[in-house]
């Protein structure tokens, strides 16, 4: 049987070549199929992969807890309007729950910059020193400040690359000078590595790092002291992330003192919600790319059949002789079947090249990144094979049903 | 002599719209193995569908057809595909090779259904292309050969499988005299030499002049059945 499908598949590669043209044509639809989908497969698992890189930036298995909104005489007061969440919220929740690897606290603000004769309007942020590591910032020169800084309300500060670049000459080392937010006079003692857009399309780098307790009582001045904008908190293993997130919620309308029948007074948010929004719209992209993949497939695969069924009519006397001579049906639908098979998988193969090759020219001229899985070429390659198997059957069933009588005499 | 061919009261009924046409009706017929019939009768007669029927290619409305001792009647489509793989041969008169494949693949082609191996397939292939005289066209296209050499290549593939039965559909139909005669010489041959039971369809007498039995049907049954040699009018070249 093998030595059978073997000669058959040589028998088949030749009767093929002897029509290139047709045999081109046909298959022209499986190759911009295939091509089509590959092509599209890789710039949308290139866009994941982007995506995947702006949520890893966030830090690793992060929770953000943010306050929620206040209502006042039933007036209810927007996201993080109400100041809910303090610094002691974050303490003991770090001495509660284990699962936390380490807690850390933010409240920022748009303030303006000055150095030298240079000003920009940029986020500044006051925090915790844990919070640099929670969301793993690190430093491309100089280094962060330290608790004693916060215990001492040092005027000290870390700048974010957007901030460098539109407060400092080019060339100009950051790192030992002095610059003045609302005018108190700070000095940079680190500056940061660049991390991007963030999953929402800030700019991360836009930012200077100062310490929680300078910026509440010498930059932004507060009404509460000890409320922060935001908690954060990063887990271990990304397991932990549901729990950990039960046992914040736990602790903390605990710790509010709230009612049963009451709303939380704050929001949780961890990396794997972030990721979801961007899952869902990646997935509308594999719904539509695989409608497209599908219609292409289908004409490509009915352009087969039809070039079979006549190959089929043509060599009616030969499938006549073929069954004189001993041919069973099985004989006949495999023959068929493999020319079919033959000509899909061959339209495949150069459609792999071309969905390749169109990537790489994406990337190229239009500089999206692109990812070429092996999977996605295998599925491609299956997938054309069934194409080929899916549309021979009805002609190859044609050609085996024939009388042998009457296909010897078909003029 | 063992019996080859017995057939019973075999009746073929055709229906083309609401008209019955009776190509066979009661037709009984006996051939011993080694025997070399001719079958004539006019178009109509009946003769080419009792030729499908003998050759497994069709298969009689009502009665018997015992080929070898095994009733043939009955058998689904892959068995009488076996049968005609391994007991049958067939000329036929329109030089069906198969078009753009070489003679040699052409002969391998009951062998290749058979999963003979191909090594073997190739040998026995050969040979057979030798016995018709063909050796060194084992490469040509059917379109690269003569009528008279295309039949040899037919009847090399017939051959190859080593039947005990070859079916001739009016092999000579088609052919000039000189390679009438070349392909009848070989028939003859493959007769005498072998043992074959040969039986012939022709229109022709001296054709059918070869034969040592000549069977005439006419309107569906055997009308005569001759058990005579004659003068064979055309000289034969020694083996």
């Amino acid at each position: 049987m093998l030595a059978f499908v073997l000669l058959t598949v040589l028998t088949a590669i030749r009767i093929l070549g002897r029509n290139r043209l047709r045999a081109g044509l046909t298959m022209l639809g499986i190759v911009i199929g295939v091509g089509a989908v590959i092509a599209m497969v890789s710039i949308g698992e290139g866009a994941k992969a982007a995506v995947a890189q702006r949520v890893a930036s966030m830090g690793t298995n992060v929770i953000m807890v943010l306050p929620g909104s206040m209502t006042t005489s039933g007036v209810r007061g927007g996201q993080g309007g109400a100041v809910t969440l303090t610094i002691s919220d974050g303490m003991e929740l770090k001495k509660r729950i284990p699962l936390l690897r380490d807690t850390g606290w933010g409240k920022r603000d748009v303030m303006q910059i000055i150095n030298g004769n240079k000003n920009w309007n940029g986020t500044v942020n006051g925090i915790s020193p844990s919070y640099l590591a929670i969301r793993d910032w690190s430093f491309s020169s100089g280094g962060a400040f330290t608790q004693q800084d916060v215990d001492t309300a040092a005027r000290v500060a870390l700048v974010g690359q957007t901030v460098v670049e539109n407060l400092f000459d080019v060339g100009e080392e950051p790192v030992g000078a002095i610059i003045r937010i609302k005018n108190v006079p700070f000095h940079v003692i680190g500056v940061l590595s660049p991390k991007g857009q963030s999953s929402q399309g800030s700019d991360q780098d836009d930012i200077i790092f100062i310490p929680f307790s300078t910026a509440e009582r010498k930059v932004f001045g507060t009404q509460f002291l000890g409320s922060v904008g935001a908690l954060f908190a990063s887990a271990e293993r990304s397991e932990d992330l549901a729990p950990a997130v039960v046992q914040i919620r736990e602790a903390l309308r605990i710790r509010h003192r709230l009612q049963p029948d009451q709303e939380d007074d704050f929001m949780i948010r961890t990396q794997v919600d972030i990721g979801k929004v961007q899952e869902s719209t990646s997935e509308t992209l594999t719904v539509m790319l695989f409608a497209i993949a599908s219609v292409s497939l289908l004409v490509g695969g009915i352009g087969i059949m039809n070039i079979l069924l006549v190959s089929v009519t043509e060599r009616t006397r030969e499938i006549g002789v073929r069954m004189a001579v001993g041919a069973k049906r099985r004989h006949i639908v495999i023959q068929f079947l493999i020319e079919a098979v033959t000509l899909s998988v061959v339209g495949g193969c150069l459609g792999i090249v071309v969905g390749v090759l169109g990537a790489r020219v994406t990337t190229v001229i239009a500089g999206w990144p692109t990812i070429i899985s092996a999977e996605t070429v295998l599925a491609a390659f299956v997938f054309s094979i069934a194409v080929g198997l899916f549309f021979g059957l009805y002609p190859a069933n044609k050609a085996a049903r024939l009388n042998p009588i009457d296909a010897l005499r078909y003029e | 002599m063992a019996v080859l061919i017995c057939c019973e009261d075999i009746r073929k009924i055709y229906r083309l719209g609401d008209v019955e046409v009776q190509a066979l009706r009661g037709l009984d017929l006996s051939i011993d193995s080694g025997e070399f019939v001719a079958i004539m009768g006019s178009s109509g007669s009946g003769k080419s569908t009792l030729m499908n029927i003998l050759g497994c290619l069709d298969q009689p409305t009502t009665g018997r057809y015992w080929l070898n001792g095994v009733d043939v009647a009955g058998l689904r489509a892959d068995q009488l595909a076996d049968i005609r793989n391994r007991q049958i041969g067939f000329v036929f008169q329109n030089f069906n090779l198969i078009p753009r494949t070489s003679a040699l693949e052409n002969v391998q082609l009951p062998l290749f259904y058979r999963g003979v191996s191909l090594r073997e397939q190739r040998v026995l292939a050969t040979e057979a292309l030798c016995r018709v005289g063909l050796q060194g066209r084992e490469g040509h296209y059917p379109t690269q050969l003569s009528g008279g050499q295309q039949q040899r290549v037919e009847i090399a593939r017939a051959l190859v499988a080593s039947p005990s039965l070859l079916l001739a559909d009016e092999p000579t139909g088609n052919l000039d005299t000189e390679s009438s005669r070349e392909i009848m010489a070989i028939l003859d041959q493959l007769n005498k030499e072998q043992g074959i039971t040969i039986i012939l369809v022709t229109h022709e007498t001296d054709i059918a002049a070869y034969a040592e039995r000549e069977i005439v049907i006419k309107d569906g049954h055997v009308l005569t059945d001759r058990r005579a040699r004659s003068v064979v009018p055309l000289s034969r070249p020694e083996a």
